[in-house]
């Protein structure tokens, strides 16, 4: 498979009053055509600022992102409106994510607006775009505020796929939905996936949901990449110490088997953004930590077939 | 014999808004033992943040009344009582904790000062020892660095010490019965393990009674002993948490339970989602509030509400369907 999106050597800092925040230090990962990749972490790992970063809603420090072979960094004009175009993105929340003064007709028409597509086919593309996400053509004439939760999350998909993009990241889509309604939007994320063939960067904190829909998973941690591999090596052999203490965190939706594991309990909490420890980002609460670990950050290296991790004890 | 400490008895709270009078809890009997967590089950809007605020006593009236049912704690019913009394129960025989630890705290107030504040309106100890105690309390639900935390705010705190800090609140006064209301949604996944661990611990050392309330099941799986799960207001379902998992016999908490991903589940499964979404409590249909999302609906459930039956001993389910089975 060839890929779609790759990433070298991502940076992304942000200055603050309080110092200067290294939100994503050096990441490096590809995405292949037809794949979704997991992205996931708690919160301040970086997850969402690096989706950010490959839409151009934030600025790279350092580093190279590249779409189709080529980097974004210098696009402008056209170039950048084609890119985002190819590039799409759906948010955690669908209460925020949508004009309340647009109706959904109109919300869901924007991009093909602006891509300067005719009046006919626009409206002929909204009512296949809302008829794809399960809404009726009814909901054109609509306002944001009479839906639901998840009717507005589907809303929100329906303008991510107008224009046919090839990748589109996911941040957090479900978070905010109910437990039924959050299986029946992953339900459909997947049977689009099968139906348009696209890829999803799927950015979520909720391990169970990434397990249930990704091919391959990125764990991140304070701005890096700690672990990358297939979705079942990393649920059935997790590498680093991180991946293992997030997964054993996870709670598990059926009392025998989370009895039944022994499960070690991560201590402290996630150092502050602005002040991370130095050497291997990790070593604060690494079970494993050593001396070196507090002077020398780990790279990430290739451990057996298809999976990386960032650790000198592995 | 010592009384139940916690015994609900057909509570009925109705809101009395200008859109008419919405049932939020529906006639909810639950009861839990000493060392016993309960788990509140269902989704938003289905009644359970209501049901515990209604335990405590803490919604506001107008709109929200308590039209009838009793609350026993320890074997006194506490529905008839006035504010004056609450005040003196609450945080004493029973505490609260909540989602938000940041709103739940005083962001102009030190650590020690809201913790003492507590211990102070409750046991009659000076302002001296109030700090000791809130010291000792901190040092119990394992904050880190427990003295120097004493004079922080809570805004230099994170979301997980701030849990710890209501937590510390909560059982200052060594109550009977806690309630905890999604305590570990607002925090990060390996917090959420520490929080749970640690609520766990307290309450096997004081053989408290729990409700836990949450949406999440894989909580409810790691947490509970029995569930009770809601749906517009009402119990559809109670069983032991491992008979629930096993076999859930009500539609909904199968839905619930088909529709939550669990691990080594194999890749390209669908899961099973429930048609539509939580009916509003002031459009709730007649009969099965469930029926018109449920796959089993029959002619009668649209007609008639269900009322609770045992199907197998230990076990209690609201449905027709299953009802009609077990016949």
């Amino acid at each position: 498979m060839s890929a779609l999106l790759v990433l070298d050597d991502v940076h992304v800092r942000f200055n603050t009053a309080a110092g200067q925040v290294q939100a994503v230090n050096g990441v490096s990962l590809d995405l292949a055509v037809g794949e979704t990749l997991g992205l996931v972490g708690e919160s301040g790992c970086g997850k969402s600022t690096l989706g950010k970063a490959i839409l151009r809603l934030v600025p790279t420090s350092a580093g190279e992102i590249r779409i189709d072979g080529a980097d974004i960094a210098p696009l402008d004009g056209a170039a950048l409106t084609e890119l985002r175009r190819k590039v799409q993105m759906i948010f955690q929340d669908p209460y925020g994510s949508l004009n309340p003064r647009s109706t959904v007709g109109r919300s869901v028409a924007q991009p093909l607006v602006l891509a300067g597509w005719k009046r006919d086919a626009i409206a002929e593309r909204v009512d296949m775009l809302l008829s794809w996400v399960g809404l009726p053509p009814e909901a054109r004439q609509r306002y944001p505020h009479e839906f639901s939760g998840g009717q507005r999350q589907r809303i929100g998909i329906a303008r991510a796929l107008a224009l046919n993009p090839k990748l589109i990241i996911c941040d957090e889509p479900v978070s905010a939905l109910d437990v039924s309604v959050r299986a029946q939007v992953i339900n459909l994320l997947e049977d689009l996936k099968a139906k348009v063939g696209m890829s999803y960067l799927f950015i979520s904190h909720d391990l169970s949901v990434v397990e249930h829909i990704a091919d391959r998973v990125a764990v991140m941690y304070l701005g890096t990449i700690v672990e990358i591999g297939s979705r079942d090596r990393i649920w059935r052999e997790p590498q680093h110490p991180y991946t293992r203490a997030l997964l054993a965190a996870a709670p598990i939706a059926n009392p025998k088997l989370a009895r039944a594991r022994r499960r070690t309990i991560l201590q402290g909490e996630l150092p502050s953004p602005l002040d991370p420890p130095t050497g291997c980002p990790f070593h604060s609460r690494c079970p494993m930590a050593q001396a070196r670990c507090k002077v020398e950050p780990p790279s990430l290296r290739a451990i057996g077939v298809g999976t990386q991790a960032a650790c000198h004890f592995i | 014999m010592t009384a139940i400490p916690l015994e609900v008895r057909d509570l009925r709270t109705t809101l009395f808004t200008r859109r008419g009078e919405m049932k939020a809890v529906d006639g909810l009997s639950l009861s839990v033992g000493a060392g016993e967590t309960v788990a509140l089950v269902g989704e938003s809007g289905c009644g359970k943040s209501l049901s515990a605020l209604s335990i405590m006593r803490l919604l506001p009236d107008p709109p929200a009344r308590i039209v009838g049912g009793e609350v026993k704690l320890n074997g006194q019913d506490i529905v008839p009582l006035d504010e004056e009394a609450m005040l003196d129960i609450r945080g004493k025989e029973i505490g609260m904790i909540f989602q938000d630890p940041m709103s739940a705290l005083n962001p102009v107030v030190t650590i020690e000062k809201q913790i003492a504040e507590v211990v102070m309106a409750h046991s009659g100890l000076g302002r001296f020892q109030a700090r000791a105690r809130a010291h000792e309390l901190l040092e119990q639900v394992g904050m880190p660095d427990a003295g120097r935390r004493l004079d922080a705010y809570p805004h230099q705190l994170s979301g997980g010490m701030c849990q710890r800090v209501v937590i510390a609140m909560a059982i200052a006064c060594r109550p009977s019965v806690l309630i905890a209301d999604e305590p570990t949604t607002a925090l990060d996944v390996t917090v959420q393990a520490q929080v749970l661990a640690l609520l766990k611990r307290l309450q096997a050392e004081a053989g408290m009674a729990m409700i836990f309330i949450t949406h999440d099941l894989g909580v409810v799986a790691e947490t509970a002993d029995r569930v009770v799960v809601m749906y517009a207001g009402r119990k559809v379902e109670e069983a032991a948490v491992d008979d629930l998992f096993e076999e859930p016999l009500h539609p909904y908490t199968a839905g619930l339970i088909g529709a939550t991903p669990v691990p080594g589940a194999t890749r390209g499964d669908r899961l099973a989602d429930i048609p539509g979404m939580v009916p509003a409590l002031n459009a709730l249909p007649g009969g099965c509030a469930f029926a018109p999302r449920c796959s089993r609906a029959m002619e009668r459930c649209r007609r008639e509400k269900p009322s609770l039956t045992v199907p197998v001993a230990g076990r209690l389910v609201a449905c027709f369907a299953v009802a009609g089975e077990a016949a």
